[in-house]
């Protein structure tokens, strides 16, 4: 049977991943933020997880204006780095986990979630960085990834709770998959930040901090938090903060804090990193 | 606590927030071909055609003249009230080869410099930037 074994949250700024691809992840402005991932790259070699669901958000990469799932889940095979505008970044190609994916995908539509199904698409920097944080610059990445879209642009965006109850599904779907399967789940985005209007610049060290803390332990309160309040406390971009209930949904009625990292600032936005696992 | 949301005053708080633009349904269809012009940019043959003459380029697109003007003077709080989100909108900055703290310290009323300085003291605290109203 498969199992989610691990939670992880990350932040997934761009310019993270310039770091990485230009070597500067040790120099004065990185060497912290890099620092705080230190523990998790060295815990992913030993846990060696087969797949990773990896909860993120396109910026207008893989879609456009034109059609806006609010969650969609990739089905494919591979996925390609996406060119942002810049060239794609030169990371490894990104394999996917066809048959859990499928699998996934029907039990949620099952369980009352209209996923949408995405066969091809090139990923984004909201996948890439990740991937790059947790497990370096390998020639391939050490896992599968099964890529799980959230719609955090145009609002309305789904609610806390609808997110929260996504990752409860998402676990039930990968309890019933029959292959032996060491499975984890990331929530990738925020923390606070705003990246446009004359408040662009906000950051807000004690509310993330807070919200980290409701993700640890039995506390299901992170589940009710209003979209207003993620607007108002940590700037209009720090919504991306629901992708880490889906995270936290998943693992059930209790976790447990296995690390935990906060830095200010890397560029517009607080750096947030949080790995957890399910208390049984 | 989840029972149906009142969409109405869902959408009226997003109005109550300082020097933010909720990017709702309604910016996004005023925003929906700015945001298709400036995705397009994500292409390199796009990209040369829209160096080559930027003015060209958005008149095959069907955009306002307002929207046109505020996209040739770079004005990007100009261009959010117009519908444009800030990830589209990032197309255009990176296409003129702009970091994105750049492009954001000139939605506000300090110099890059001076917006880079306050990212690294902490950022812009959120007292008295949550709620135009309350004034908190």
């Amino acid at each position: 049977m498969a199992r989610i074994t691990a939670g992880v949250g990350s932040s997934h700024v761009p310019l993270l991943g310039v770091a990485v691809d230009q070597g500067k992840t040790r120099d004065d402005y990185f060497g912290p933020i890099f620092a705080g991932y230190d523990w998790t790259r060295e815990w992913e070699k030993a846990e060696k997880p087969d797949v990773v669901v990896l909860v993120y958000n396109d910026h207008a990469s893989a879609f456009d204006a034109n059609i806006i799932p609010t969650f969609a889940i990739g089905c494919g095979e591979n996925y390609k780095p996406a060119d942002e505008g810049w060239g794609p970044r030169p990371v490894p190609d990104v394999e996917g986990h066809a048959d859990l994916a499928w699998h996934i995908a029907q039990s949620l539509i099952l369980d009352d979630f209209d996923m949408t199904i995405i066969n091809e698409m090139d990923v984004d920097h909201g996948l890439t960085v990740p991937l790059s944080m947790m497990f370096g610059q390998p020639e391939k990445w050490p896992c599968k990834v099964i890529p799980l879209a959230v719609n955090v642009v145009t609002y309305p965006v789904p609610s806390g709770n609808r997110c929260w109850a996504l990752g409860e599904a998402i676990k039930r779907a990968v309890e019933s998959f029959p292959e032996d399967l060491n499975v984890q789940i990331w929530g990738t985005g925020g923390m606070s930040h705003q990246l446009q209007g004359p408040r662009a610049g906000l950051l807000n060290r004690e509310w993330d901090n807070r919200f980290m803390d409701l993700l640890i332990g039995d506390s299901q309160d992170a589940r009710h938090i209003p979209h207003i309040e993620y607007l108002r406390e940590t700037g209009s971009e720090g919504i991306e903060m629901v992708m880490w209930l889906i995270m936290r949904g998943a693992l059930g009625r209790e976790t447990r804090v296995l690390h935990r990292h906060y830095h200010i600032p890397c560029s517009n936005t607080a750096i947030g990193h949080l790995v957890l696992e399910p208390v049984e | 606590m989840n029972g149906p949301t009142d969409i109405h005053a869902y959408l009226a708080e997003f109005e109550d927030i300082p020097g933010t633009r909720v990017y709702t349904a309604a910016r996004a269809r005023q925003g929906y071909h700015l945001n298709q012009f400036s995705m397009s940019l994500m292409k390199p043959e796009n990209r040369e055609r829209w160096k080559a003459d930027e003015r060209a380029y958005l008149d095959q697109w069907p955009l306002s003249e307002e929207q046109k003007q505020a996209v040739l003077a770079r004005d990007y709080n100009r261009l959010l009230d117009l519908g444009g989100n800030i990830y589209f909108l990032s197309k255009i900055f990176s296409t003129d080869g702009i970091p994105f703290a750049e492009a954001c310290s000139t939605m506000t009323d300090m110099t890059f410099p001076e917006y880079r300085q306050m990212m690294l003291d902490g950022g812009r605290s959120p007292e008295g930037n949550r709620s135009i109203k309350g004034g908190y």
